[in-house]
């Protein structure tokens, strides 16, 4: 009956000193709003609610790529970033659309903004997600920013911060997939894929068959079972 | 169980004492009568007016436990106890007698050091206090101590010890264990080999390699036990083994018995109990020399004290200021306090394990103590006639130790936070309360 | 108490994972024009040195800036008691500035563990008597991966399973051995300890690598050699007779170089006897990973700073 060892038990080393644990969240982190209530004559809707199917993002990434090569005339010098983890396909996507239309080759890659997050302290230290920037870099170039939903736009403040330290673009603009609104911060998108008028309590899923083997944009309500997909909404 | 009732304020000053209901060595209840310091009877006893009664029902009684190896650091070190906090803390403890090692500062090596120690013991009055004279000049290791003067000096110092220090020379050791046959002295060793143990933080084993710091091996402490034994032998002295750790040490010590020599041996509360796992929180209230060890080295220490093998239980209780221990582990101080808690722990390791019943923890507590040390009116059983040295305490209430409220002065205890059995309730000095209801009498 | 890291023995394989995958992506800093992140901007990093090493403060140090987190240095020679002032007073004045992060080397196994008690920010070992120097493990297990074309990925990489990795040397002496012993095995590989006798720790039985005194025959076996340094006090603590009998049997020279397997590499913590554990010839070969295990540091600790201050602190 001799004395049992402290509570490190017969582990070597110390009483069970380690990385705070992180949270693998498995979905695109999505900025945290504070509370500003319902927006005004919206409501939540009970079950998930699909207001994009393929066909129709397939079509709005059509245009957006259209739009693309209207405002850069003929994308000279763009260059494709994607704000991980969605963004990245849908800047995959958009090039390869601008190279069909145009025939050429739009430099892409991707963005990560974590380190640059004004909201790090909030929750356990993220995972990063990729940097890759194409091989003649950003200098001079036109920046196209690409992200799966616009929401409070703190994200793509950070992906500005993030560009600055990288090198100096000619101009940057923004494509997104889906706005829904609710922006606290002076940033609007330049190319927007659908414009979706949401309440607090919803949150906007995105699905591609890159990530989740699917294509498709869901409504439903926070604190929904978490299920596949890139979850933009107020989280605890 | 209702609480001993004493009246006040004659209680210390009375001489007449029935104790009611106690359990003498565990067994059936029964009165024990005191007058004038000693046992008078022990059976149904008289109250008669003057007489003070104590209501000890459910009570154990045992001798007034003696012992063999405290550290009360006056002088010197007052900053981590006194002579006056040291008994006080021992007395509550169930002690009436604990011998005093001399690795003072001025280290207890003359008449002079050890009478002054003898008489601050007296002065407090708590428990009788025992000096231990120190083998060698300084505890240098390099000439003996004026031994003879100091077994003849009003300490009467019958036990000489350099612990702290290991005596490793062969030549010394053998010289002081011829010595002392004159005045039938013993030689209590402190079993460390001080080359192999260079550095050592704690024990060599699997843990310290684990967990970095430089390993303490049993050999080192096995290896002087087994010379000095053989020269105990070798001519016809008496030899006592301190704070014995080892299972290999343990063995030396019951082959070195079986030959029929002289040695005698104890072992600390701590290295009944606690194991080198406990390190690995590097907080040095575990720092304690010898180190803790393993598992397997505490059941052959409780086996050894079960048979006799190992003779009696000493606390080397070992008290330090905080600024001693509140550190790294590499330069924090060696030792563990252990006065107010050693009933209590024996009572977990052995009596609750079924290895000592309470005859037995009497004499591994008191009787063999006492023999060794050569004391006189301590020790004796709980009999008509025998000095009224002895200790009562409930053996049923758990409890977690809490340092803050004890009277040592230090509060570098190992069972901090321990949730341990049984309390102190009274101690008798010659007839004389102690300590009553757990307090300060 | 999870917000510190004091022991490479307890991180998980996942957590081992994500270090090494997050500094990947770090390690990208380095090839920018502007070699900083914002993400510590406003907090404090201090390091703590009681004992020299300027190699391993600069890496922190680095690591730190990149991150714009602004650094202290105390350097305190000798032990704490020597100097007067206790290792916990020192931790009360880090305190009292406001530390997020104490980045400790101390001669004295445990320190960190007592630092962790009295101070509120995160307890960073880097390195405490021959207890562990868990960073110090994690760049190596980073080269090690890097250099044998394993896939790191956000936090899912791949690890170390299956590569053989002799360590060489002073093990009893070695927390750069033990926190490598551990992780290593954390991450899959198999663990070869070769050293003389009088090196090894006794009761090493139940660690998880085998063990054996002769070098020439583990080299043909192993994907990764890691040399030890060798200290000439422990030749006067007669742990060997001398240092050429040192050298010739546990020494890495240019023959026992070729023994090596196609595509194994040289390791070495750093700061090297050349000529004693390893020739010079050796340390510069291509098969050396020596340099880069210096770069590479200062990644794995920005991951290491990023991952216990860039986010919410757990709870206590």
């Amino acid at each position: 009956m001799a004395h049992a060892a402290h509570p490190a038990g017969g582990k070597p080393g110390t009483g069970g000193d380690q990385i705070a644990p992180i949270g693998r969240t498995g979905s695109a982190p999505g900025p945290d709003l504070p509370d500003q209530g319902t927006a005004p004559g919206v409501p939540a809707p009970a079950n998930p609610k699909t207001v994009l199917e393929k066909a129709e993002i397939n079509r709005a990434l059509s245009r957006i790529a259209h739009e693309i090569l209207e405002r850069t005339r003929g994308a000279q010098e763009v260059v494709l970033l994607g704000i991980p983890t969605r963004g990245v396909p849908l800047a995959s996507r958009l090039a390869a659309r601008i190279a069909q239309v145009e025939g050429r080759q739009v430099p892409h890659g991707s963005l990560d903004i974590t380190m640059y997050r004004d909201d790090l302290r909030l929750r356990p230290a993220r995972t990063l997600g990729r940097t890759e920037v194409p091989a003649d870099g950003i200098d001079g170039k036109t920046v196209v920013l690409v992200d799966d939903v616009l929401y409070s736009g703190r994200t793509v403040r950070a992906a500005l911060d993030a560009l600055n330290d990288l090198g100096r673009p000619l101009a940057v603009q923004l494509a997104v997939l889906v706005d829904r609104g609710h922006r606290e911060l002076p940033i609007r998108a330049d190319y927007v894929g659908k414009n979706l008028p949401t309440s607090q309590q919803e949150v906007v899923r995105v699905l591609l068959t890159e990530t989740d083997g699917e294509d498709g944009v869901l409504l439903e309500p926070v604190g929904s079972p978490r299920g596949r997909g890139g979850v933009t909404g107020r989280r605890r | 169980m209702t609480a001993p009732k004493v009246s006040a304020p004659q209680a210390r000053e009375s001489r007449e004492w029935v104790i009611q209901g106690a359990r003498p060595l565990g067994g059936e209840p029964t009165d024990i009568s005191i007058r004038d310091g000693v046992i008078a009877a022990v059976g149904p006893g008289v109250v008669a007016p003057g007489v003070q009664v104590l209501d000890a029902n459910g009570l154990i009684a045992l001798p007034g436990l003696v012992d063999l190896h405290t550290h009360l650091r006056e002088p010197g070190r007052e900053d981590a106890e006194t002579i006056e906090t040291g008994t006080m803390a021992a007395a509550l403890g169930g002690f009436t007698a604990v011998h005093a090692m001399a690795n003072t500062d001025p280290v207890a090596d003359t008449a002079g050091v050890t009478e002054q120690i003898w008489r601050l013991g007296r002065q407090a009055g708590h428990c009788d206090v025992q000096p231990v004279g120190a083998v060698t000049v300084g505890l240098a290791g390099s000439r003996l101590a004026e031994l003879g003067a100091m077994a003849d000096s009003a300490a009467r110092v019958r036990v000489f010890s350099d612990d702290g220090r290991c005596v490793s020379d062969a030549v010394l050791m053998r010289r002081a264990l011829e010595y002392v046959k004159a005045f039938d002295g013993v030689i209590a060793q402190h079993a460390q080999e001080p080359r192999l143990t260079e550095g050592a933080q704690m024990n060599e084993g699997v843990a310290s390699g684990r967990l970095g710091l430089a390993g303490w091996p049993a050999v080192a402490e096995e290896a002087i036990i087994a010379r000095d034994c053989l020269l105990t032998a070798h001519v016809g002295s008496a030899l006592h083994i301190c704070h014995v750790s080892t299972a290999g040490s343990v063995e030396i010590i019951r082959w070195a018995k079986s030959k029929g020599w002289r040695v005698t041996a104890e072992v600390t509360p701590h290295h009944l109990l606690l194991t080198d796992d406990l390190v690995a929180s590097y907080d040095p209230v575990y720092k304690v020399n010898p180190p803790l060890r393993t598992a397997a080295d505490v059941a052959a220490l409780r086996e050894g004290l079960a048979d006799g093998t190992i003779d009696c239980v000493a606390t080397d209780h070992a008290p330090h200021p905080v600024e001693d221990k509140e550190t790294e582990w590499a330069v924090a101080a060696h030792g563990m306090t252990g006065l107010e808690t050693a009933l209590r722990v024996v009572q977990e390791a052995m009596v609750e394990t079924g290895l000592l019943d309470w005859a037995a923890v009497a004499d591994r507590m008191s009787a063999r103590p006492a023999a060794i040390g050569r004391l006189q009116g301590q020790g004796e059983p709980l009999a008509a006639g025998s000095a009224a040295n002895l200790v009562l305490y409930d053996p049923q209430p758990r409890q977690a130790v809490d340092p803050a409220t004890h009277a040592s002065r230090s509060r570098n205890s190992p069972f901090a936070g321990l949730v341990l059995p049984g309390r102190v309730v009274a101690t008798f000095l010659r007839g004389r309360p102690t300590v009553l209801d757990g307090k300060p009498a | 108490m999870n917000r510190h890291l004091i022991s490479a023995a307890d991180l998980s394989r996942e957590d081992a994972l994500l270090v090494l995958d997050t500094a990947d992506e770090l390690a990208r800093v380095a090839d920018r024009p502007i070699k900083k992140l914002p993400t510590l901007r406003g907090r404090t990093v201090v390091n703590l040195f009681f004992e020299d090493s300027t190699r391993t403060r600069i890496s922190f140090e680095a690591a730190a800036k990149r991150l714009s987190a602004d650094v202290i240095n105390f350097s305190a020679k000798g032990s704490s008691v020597a100097k007067g002032e206790s290792l916990k007073d020192t931790a009360l004045t880090l305190e009292a500035m406001g530390a997020d992060a104490v980045v400790v080397r101390h001669s004295a196994s445990g320190a960190p563990h007592r630092l962790a008690g009295w101070v509120r920010g995160s307890v960073i070992n880097a390195g405490d008597g021959a207890h562990e120097h868990p960073t110090q493990a994690l760049l190596d297990a980073f080269t090690i991966r890097r250099r044998f074309g394993r896939a790191p990925g956000d936090g899912t990489g791949e690890a170390l399973d299956g590569l053989r990795v002799t360590i060489v040397g002073d093990v009893l002496h070695s927390r750069v051995a033990r926190s490598n012993i551990w992780l290593l095995h954390t991450l899959g590989a198999e663990v070869a300890l070769v050293a003389p006798p009088t090196l090894l720790p006794v009761a090493i039985g139940d660690w998880p690598c085998s063990v054996s005194y002769d070098l020439d025959a583990a080299l043909p076996k192993s994907d990764v050699v890691m040399m030890l340094r060798i200290q000439q006090e422990r030749m006067n603590a007669a742990y060997f007779p001398s240092v050429r009998e040192y050298s010739r049997r546990y020494g890495l020279d240019t023959a026992r170089l070729r023994q090596l397997p196609e595509g194994a590499i040289v390791m070495h913590p750093g700061p090297m006897n050349r000529g004693v554990e390893i020739a010079a010839e050796v340390a510069d070969s291509p098969r050396s990973t020596i340099v880069e295990q210096v770069a590479n540091g200062v990644s794995v600790r920005m991951a290491v700073l990023y991952l216990l201050l860039g986010g919410l602190e757990a709870a206590q």
